[in-house]
Order: structure tokens, then C-alpha cells, then sequence
């Protein structure tokens, strides 16, 4: 396993794009500590960010991951070309040729997979809890590391949605078009979810019962947008009457589609180059 | 003796285009093998099935005593396909590497190996830098990084210029003296011929002959004479028993044998009739020749 985990560490660390890109993911995600200083002035009332509770324990678990998983469309092209390069280099053929087997050339990218989530949960954890450290209102253990269900969807977020990448790497085989088909599938779910939603089944919640099980929907669906249930938005709408009782948590089942995904996803990559004369 | 690699009934159908069509053939250890056949006749594809890169649609194949899966086998094989493949944006040295650690062997034979194909000045340069001959002699020093059992070239001096060929060939016999069993699959007969010691013959996926290189067709050679009285020359090899066939060319005479005989025999033969000769050689069919034969027999056929 740490064999090929090498073999693919060493096609990553010689290409200058691909080590832009991870340095930028991680930068970026440092840069969440920037919200902290956005300031602004609403009339008389002088508003910042970090006042508002956002960097509190542990709201800031379900923030923090939520804000970093926006980011994760720069691992995504890293992944989406070290797989079409290695058929654009042909390089693939000269892999199997030397020895690697198929399932170990599928092994080898996913263990990169993982390990990318994995690192950016760690990553995420440390700046979250210096972070928290710093501007959070309480400091007390048990609430510091209370809700970190939400690092666990997120690192399976992640995985599985640079799994899907992986998949349409090896699917389509250049790395614009499979980015491109991303794009594609994205709006094709919205689309799909706006139909169902507003003409076939109107005023259920059936549409969204399906819809949880595509890919891209079960990925999002895994950690909820955080900002409604900030205490000041919460305020702010009921003072207009409106009551928003959103459902923030974490569910096993969402886990659990998510993983399925993931498990399809490795093996239709591993069937498709089976199956391909290269 | 030892058989590295054994196909039996080998078959590669795309759809109704029968590629490799019941191929069946084996390498022994320490000889030099051609694959010979016209561009399209199924060299490649019979390749790619043993390498494990194209799937086989019937039949099978063996490596070694067969014991070994065909990705554990290939750790013990050079081989490059048609054009050289490698990361670009990767130096020499370190595509080397990473083959290394795909093959699973230690990286100390990077340089004695680059050295070989007289590339260690450039091992820092990156692929891309390079031109199709050293792409071509990379791809040659990759192969040999595990010191393998057997060699496989496609087409090795495809598209090189003469001095790349004449580097490769060489690079090639090297090896070959070394006692690396080799399987060489090109087109060009006179690369098969200066190197090798059998050839398969193949032709539309079909195996037209396989063995020694030299009996491919049956036959016992010819000679090449020239006499100042090419007349009586003419008679006496008529009224030879062993001699066949007298063809002129070019005012020199090729007598083909229908029976074994050295050039001692008939150069006395002559002699004794009272015939000097001022050039006598004994050649056996080229390759070329051979093949356009075999060719023309099976066209017949």
C-alpha cells in the first residue's frame, strides 16, 4: 500500500502545476481566518464578522468545513488530470507494461484520494482550533470537541467527491472535458431537482427524497449551510415572523449514500480500465 | 530448455476485424526472437495482449512456468511499446525511478543503465527536452532497469533517423550478446535479419511460419560464379547433378542446389574439367528473400 502511495507521490511532486495547486488549496483554507477581519458599517452600527459567533465552539466545526469544502474544486483539477495525463502521456500503458496491475493502478489514485481528504480534515481540525482558540466565547473541552461529526462529513465529502473526479478522469480522458462534464452533471442534477421539485411533485417533499441519492446532491447534503443558524440571522427572522427550524445535523444514512457512491465510483473506474484496450 | 513465454491459440477479435487469429507460438531463454509481418498484421496487438495493456478475446498465454500472475510476471520483463512513454515534465533520472519502484527493484542501476544507452550526461534534463532517439534509448535503458529475463521491443527504430537506428541496433546486438533472451517485432526485414536467430512470421493475425531464421524456406543455398568462359561455365553447371537452376545476372551466374554441397566441391568440380573460376561465393537466401517467398507460397496456397 505504501508502495503505491510512493509511486504516485513521486508522478505528483515533479509537476509544477499540480504542486501550485495543492500549495494554493492549502493557503486558501488558512484564509478563512481572513473572515475574522471583515468589518463593515451597516448605518450607525458598526459590524464585525468575528463578533457574531462564528469562530465559536462549536458552531465553528459545521462553518469551517462547510467554508473549505467550497474549496476543494482545486484538489478536484489535480485529481481530474493525474488521471487523464496518464492517458494523455500514455503513460498508463507504460505503468501496466512494467508491472503495476490494473487494480493497483486504481489503488495507487485512490489512496491519493484519501490521503488528500485525510490531510485537508487534519489541516482543517488545526485551523479550526487555533482559530477557535483565539476568538471563541467558549474554551471549555467538552464544548471544543463536541459536534466533530462534522470533520468526519466533511473528510467523506471530500473523498467522495474527488472519487468522482477520479471516475470521470479515466472516463473522459482529458482533464477540460472532465471538468467540464463536472459542470455538466452539476447543472443536470439542479435541473433535474428544480423539475421534480416545482412540476411533478409539487408541495411534497418526494423530490428531494430522490434527489438525496445523486451523487453530487448526497455530497452536498452532507453538511448543511451553516450561516442561517447564526444567532443573528436567527434573530433577525424571527423578528419578521419567519421561523427557521433547518435541520443541521448529520445523518448516518447521508453517510452511508455517500460511501456507496464512493464504492461505485472506485470500482466502475477499475471496471472501465478492464475492460479498455489501451 | 526454458520457456520464458508460451501462447496458445491466441485471438484478438475488434469487432468483426480478427486481429490475432489463433497465434500460437513459444520463446525459449537465450534466443533472439523476431516477430516479422507487414505493418497491421498483429504484431503489436499480440504484444499488448501479453503485456497485459490489451484484453485477449480467446485462447491464453503463459509466462515463465505460468505460476506467476501476468502483472507479477511483467516485473521480470522489459518491454516498450511503439513510441516511448514517460512523464514529461519528469527528468530522466527520475522517470527511471519511478519505473524502479513500479518494478520494485533498487534505483542503483539508474545510472549504469543510462550509461549503456549514452545518456548519463542528460539525466537531469527533462523528457520532454528530448528527441525521438533518446526518447527512444530512455525507453531502451527503462527496460533493462531489473535486469530482465526477456527484452521486448516494438518497433525500436521506428521513425529514428540512420545514425538513431544505427545507435539502437547497436545498443541491440549489446544486449543481445549479453545472453538477454530478446523479442524484436518490426517490419523492417533486414533489422530482424542482422539480429536474430528465429522468427515468427505473421501475416493478417495468421502465423505463417515460426523457427531458425535460417529454414524458413527449404532450400540449401546458391552459389555466385564467374569464369572468363562463361559458356563452358554454363555447361558444366548444367551437367552438374546437384545444380537445379541457372539464372544470369549481370554476367555473373546463380546456380541454386538441390542438394546440400560446399564451395570446395564444385570449385574442384570445375577445376577438373578444366575451369578456372575468377568468383565464386555460396550464399544462403536473404531474409527478404525467404519472406517474399513464404509470402508468395501462402498467397498461392
Amino acid at each position: 500500500m505504501l508502495r503505491l502511495l510512493d509511486i504516485e507521490y513521486n508522478k505528483l511532486r515533479y509537476s509544477r502545476s499540480a504542486r501550485i495547486l495543492i500549495i494554493t488549496y492549502f493557503i486558501l483554507i488558512t484564509f478563512i481566518a481572513l473572515i475574522a477581519s471583515i468589518e463593515f458599517n451597516i448605518g450607525q452600527i458598526e459590524f464585525r464578522v468575528a463578533d457574531q459567533g462564528i469562530f465559536n465552539f462549536p458552531y465553528i466545526w459545521h462553518f469551517n468545513s462547510y467554508i473549505a469544502a467550497l474549496l476543494k474544486l482545486f484538489l478536484a483539477i489535480v485529481i481530474v488530470s493525474m488521471m487523464s495525463n496518464e492517458y494523455s502521456n500514455r503513460t498508463i500503458k507504460q505503468n501496466l507494461i512494467d508491472g503495476l496491475s490494473k487494480k493497483e493502478f486504481i489503488m495507487s489514485k485512490f489512496l491519493t484520494v484519501l490521503v488528500f481528504s485525510g490531510i485537508s480534515t487534519l489541516f482543517l481540525f488545526a485551523v479550526s482550533l487555533i482559530l477557535g482558540y483565539s476568538f471563541s466565547d467558549f474554551t471549555e473541552f467538552s464544548i471544543v470537541f463536541s459536534d466533530l461529526e462534522y470533520l468526519v462529513a466533511y473528510f467523506i465529502k471530500l473523498t467522495g467527491f474527488f472519487a468522482f473526479c477520479m471516475f470521470l478522469g479515466i472516463l473522459v480522458k482529458r482533464s477540460a472535458f472532465a471538468l467540464g462534464f463536472l459542470v455538466v452533471w452539476y447543472i443536470f442534477e439542479n435541473i433535474l431537482f428544480a423539475v421534480l421539485n416545482f412540476k411533478v411533485f409539487r408541495n411534497t417533499d418526494i423530490a428531494e427524497k430522490i434527489m438525496q441519492f445523486f451523487p453530487l446532491e448526497s455530497m452536498s447534503n452532507l453538511i448543511v449551510e451553516p450561516f442561517t443558524r447564526l444567532n443573528a440571522v436567527q434573530t433577525a427572522a424571527s423578528q419578521i415572523g419567519s421561523e427557521l427550524d433547518k435541520d443541521y445535523s448529520i445523518h448516518w444514512y447521508q453517510l452511508l449514500i455517500v460511501i456507496i457512491w464512493i464504492a461505485i465510483f472506485v470500482y466502475l473506474s477499475l471496471a472501465l480500465l478492464r475492460k479498455r484496450d489501451l | 530448455m526454458e520457456t520464458i513465454l508460451s501462447l496458445n491459440n491466441l485471438t484478438k477479435r475488434f469487432g468483426k476485424l480478427t486481429a490475432v487469429d489463433n497465434l500460437s507460438f513459444s520463446i525459449e531463454k537465450g534466443n533472439v526472437y523476431g516477430i516479422l509481418g507487414p505493418n497491421g498484421s498483429g504484431k503489436s496487438t499480440t504484444l499488448g495482449m501479453v503485456l497485459n495493456v490489451v484484453n485477449k478475446t480467446s485462447g491464453d498465454f503463459k509466462w515463465f512456468d505460468g505460476t506467476l500472475s501476468t502483472h507479477q510476471a511483467l516485473k521480470k520483463v522489459g518491454a516498450i511499446i511503439e513510441h516511448p512513454n514517460f512523464y514529461p515534465y519528469m527528468t530522466a533520472e527520475q522517470n527511471l525511478g519511478l519505473v524502479c519502484k513500479i518494478k520494485g527493484t533498487n534505483t542503483q542501476k539508474i545510472h549504469e543503465k543510462l550509461e549503456i544507452v549514452g545518456l548519463l550526461d542528460r539525466k537531469d534534463s527533462k523528457f520532454k527536452t528530448f528527441s525521438l532517439g533518446m526518447k527512444q534509448r530512455l525507453a531502451i535503458a527503462s527496460a533493462l532497469l531489473n535486469d530482465p529475463e526477456i527484452l521486448i521491443l516494438d518497433e525500436p527504430t521506428n521513425g529514428l533517423d540512420p545514425q538513431g537506428i544505427h545507435q539502437i541496433r547497436e545498443i541491440i546486438r549489446k544486449i543481445a550478446t549479453g545472453g538477454t533472451t530478446i523479442l524484436l517485432a518490426s517490419h523492417l526485414l533486414d533489422e530482424v535479419e542482422k539480429v536474430c536467430s528465429h522468427v515468427v512470421i505473421i501475416r493478417k493475425g495468421v502465423k505463417l511460419y515460426s523457427g531458425p531464421v535460417d529454414e524458413i524456406v527449404n532450400s540449401h543455398g546458391f552459389f555466385e560464379l564467374k569464369a572468363t568462359d562463361m559458356r563452358k561455365l554454363e555447361e558444366l553447371l548444367e551437367a552438374h547433378p546437384k545444380i537445379e537452376k541457372i539464372t544470369n545476372k549481370d554476367g555473373v551466374f546463380t546456380a541454386f542446389l538441390n542438394d546440400p554441397m560446399e564451395a570446395e566441391e564444385i570449385n574442384s568440380y570445375l577445376f577438373e574439367k578444366g575451369l578456372s573460376l575468377s568468383y565464386l561465393i555460396k550464399r544462403k537466401e536473404s531474409l527478404e528473400e525467404q519472406f517474399l517467398q513464404l509470402t508468395n507460397q501462402t498467397t498461392q496456397n
